[in-house]
């Protein structure tokens, strides 16, 4: 039984939550509701003239093959992005518990990249695989790789993957890192004298015990893919080529901010916010319960 | 706390000492999106223009990029924050015309306080883009530019091409581009900035061809587009047919292309007139040409401007319309107008100024300066040439860059490419003005 705290004050809890609650509100809130309502309005870019449309704006983005087009590329974008940057960071968390000296070293530099703000991470990758300047993509050619994210689709998709991928691997890398520490040595010092071989004793002890690590990560980046990833994209492709790279987070920026279609836009971004609610609900009521922070 | 109390009485005091200032004299705010050299400029004329007079004070301020500077001018009006004047780049033209309520023509900002303005006195394709389809002039040209040929003479030279005679038609700089590529001169022929604006806006202007009905959206915002013609269609396919083997090398949708001429990769391009400033600093030996055209149709007409305009928000007091009109007035003064011209490349706005350059010295130590202005100068404009209005136009180019990226990358062929264009770009059109 843990004793209970009793405020004698009945006015003060709520004094206490209000800073929190006004700053909620008038971020979250309000933004959200207005959200809400341009996306049932047809109106100007000035707000000249307006017209409630009821759903009208949802019906026509749903139907919409660009948008679909954009669904598409978000699952394809994130899956891959999960996929690599979990893949890579998985590896480096491996060989790093594996070093003995100047283990600190290493996992301090592998850390790094996580503070790089998102765009500059693009502009990073974009001088490097640049088809023209870029030292990456010079090799990449002369490696006999016909190098072209301006026009070839797959090309283009590659290197925003990278980008994204790159960013977040020292995340990554982190957790298995922790998660590789709680995995007791017993367990795997008795397998090896059973004759087990380190590849062996990854799969059938290691990764199973990594579990609820990597099902905690595989959540936080889809939804770091999802809407995370938006000054790499608009910072290496801009969506393009062709609509190849235009996720759905980057269409909501394009057709409200370029393209000036503030219904549309607004009810892609209540669509999006409808995708959030839908993954933060997933994430606790299944991976909070799996996942141990030991 | 002690810190946050000091900065705001900082605050105060600055508020203060504003407002003090504000009694003494009129404050115009002048949103823009110049960077670099061409933002020396802006302060320069604008504190020129406070010191020439005490009754009014013209204050620039940089918001961003063109659409960024567009998007907080939008946002500022539909919180009643809107700046007296703003500069709105060529393509949110249309986005300005459509709302009406939201601005105040030039013409009749410039009477309101008594001051003729007096058209002929303009260069005509400049004014007759930024003008209602009765005559009345809507917004203020600040900055122009338009589409010149730049080409690399080493490279022409390796190449055995005529390095004083730049290729004049499209075909000429397609030969040219070849012999560059097969004899090794450069490692890609020719490459263009903004395939938009320079390969069909230009194109159909140069050339004297539709753009789109309704005079290519200057009579009316119902536009249908004319830009799957058959000479579109065979200006495209040659340039994607040359993509294939790298003769024609994509650099992306606005200017990047210029880095490949820059870095000699490409010995030929095709850019803005503003962008000659990098080049000029990049020491290379360059020349220029005019815009080529192609030799099946009528061309060369004339070329129609880029760059941007000035807006007068509406709403305001009369006499922040007053200042607003006496600064447009000193903007158009030959020697404020010959200086603009002279230090950012853009072009004069009146013929006066234009006059007076052409009278000093400066077109001849600065050759290929007056190519953009007697490109545009060149012939009285046609129902064809006097420029692109859509009321989303943005968007249309998003549309055609889109197909164009696919055409190069062997996806699709130039005839499926504009047809996909016009088919997309007309839905978005109708959408846009069915508002």
């Amino acid at each position: 039984m843990t004793p209970r705290v009793v405020f004698p004050n009945r006015i003060l809890p709520y004094l206490l939550l209000a800073p929190q609650l006004a700053i909620t509100l008038v971020f979250f809130y309000l933004p959200a509701v207005q959200a809400l309502y341009q996306s049932m309005l047809r109106e100007d870019p000035f707000g000249l003239r307006s017209r409630f449309v009821w759903f009208a704006n949802f019906r026509k983005v749903l139907a919409d093959p660009a948008y679909l087009n954009a669904l598409h590329v978000t699952v394809v974008f994130s899956v891959a992005t999960a996929v690599v940057a979990m893949g890579v960071a998985l590896l480096l968390a491996v060989m790093a518990d594996k070093v003995v000296r100047s283990r600190g070293l290493y996992r301090t530099l592998l850390i790094w990249p996580y503070a790089v703000a998102p765009a500059i991470a693009g502009m990073l990758f974009l001088f490097m695989f640049n088809p023209s300047i870029g030292t990456l993509a010079v090799l990449l050619r002369k490696a006999g790789i016909a190098w072209d994210p301006l026009l070839n689709s797959t090309d283009a998709m590659v290197l925003v993957v990278t980008a994204a991928a790159w960013k977040q691997i020292s995340y990554n890398f982190l957790f298995f890192v922790a998660g590789l520490q709680a995995i007791p040595k017993s367990l795997i010092e008795a397998a090896a004298i059973d004759g087990a071989r380190e590849v062996k004793r990854f799969w059938t002890i290691v990764f199973p015990l990594l579990a609820p690590t990597t099902f905690f990560l595989l959540v936080i980046n889809t939804t770091y893919a999802f809407f995370d990833t938006f000054g790499i994209i608009h910072a290496v492709t801009g969506g393009g080529p062709g609509k190849a790279t235009e996720t759905l987070v980057y269409k909501v920026y394009n057709d409200g901010f370029v393209n000036l279609i503030l219904g549309e836009s607004a009810a892609q971004s209540v669509i999006l916010m409808i995708i959030v609610i839908a993954l933060t609900a997933i994430q606790f009521r299944y991976v909070e319960r799996k996942v141990h922070y030991g | 706390m002690k810190i946050l109390g000091i900065a705001a009485g900082f605050a105060t005091a600055l508020t203060l000492c504003s407002s003090v200032s504000a009694l003494a004299a009129t404050q115009i705010s002048w949103w823009h999106a110049m960077t670099g050299a061409n933002a020396e400029v802006v302060e320069k004329i604008a504190g020129d223009f406070n010191a020439s007079q005490s009754d009014y004070e013209v204050v620039p301020v940089f918001k961003g990029t063109y659409p960024e500077t567009l998007n907080a001018g939008i946002a500022a009006f539909r919180a009643g924050q809107a700046p007296d004047i703003i500069q709105v780049f060529d393509v949110g033209t249309g986005v300005m015309m459509a709302a009406e309520g939201a601005i105040r023509p030039v013409a009749e900002v410039l009477e309101g306080a008594g001051l003729k303005f007096d058209k002929s006195q303009y260069l005509p394709g400049i004014v007759a883009y930024y003008s209602k389809p009765d005559g009345t002039m809507l917004s203020f040209p600040y900055n122009s530019s338009s589409p010149i040929l730049y080409y690399n003479k080493d490279v022409f030279e390796k190449a055995g091409l005529d390095v004083n005679n730049p290729p004049r038609t499209w075909g000429e700089v397609f030969e040219a581009a070849k012999k560059i590529k097969t004899s090794g001169a450069a490692a890609c022929g020719y490459t263009s900035t903004w395939l938009t604006w320079i390969h069909l806006e230009n194109f159909a202007a140069w050339n004297n061809i539709s753009y789109g009905t309704n005079e290519n959206g200057l009579a009316g915002g119902d536009v249908e587009l004319k830009i799957n013609a058959p000479l579109y269609v065979d200006h495209f396919q040659a340039i994607a047919d040359l993509a294939k083997d790298g003769t024609f090398k994509y650099g992306g949708r606005t200017s990047e292309a210029k880095q490949l001429f820059l870095a000699g990769e490409c010995g030929i391009l095709t850019e803005s007139s503003g962008g000659l400033g990098d080049i000029v600093k990049s020491g290379m030996n360059y020349g220029i040409g005019q815009l080529p055209y192609d030799e099946n149709g009528v061309g060369p007409q004339n070329t129609t401007p880029g760059g941007a305009s000035l807006w007068v928000m509406a709403g305001k007091s009369d006499e922040q319309y007053k200042g607003v009109a006496a600064f447009f007035n000193y903007l158009s003064q030959t020697d404020v107008q010959q200086f603009l011209h002279e230090q950012s490349g853009y072009l004069p706005v009146t013929l006066a100024a234009y006059e007076a350059t052409k009278g000093s010295d400066f077109y001849e130590k600065n050759p290929g300066r007056e190519t953009p202005i007697l490109q545009m100068m060149g012939k009285a404009p046609t129902e064809n040439s006097k420029g692109v209005r859509l009321a989303n136009l943005p968007q249309v180019r998003d549309i055609q860059n889109e197909e164009f990226e696919k055409m190069l990358a062997g996806q699709q062929t130039a005839q499926q490419a504009l047809d996909a264009a016009v088919q997309r770009g007309n839905a978005a059109i109708k959408d846009a003005i069915g508002n």
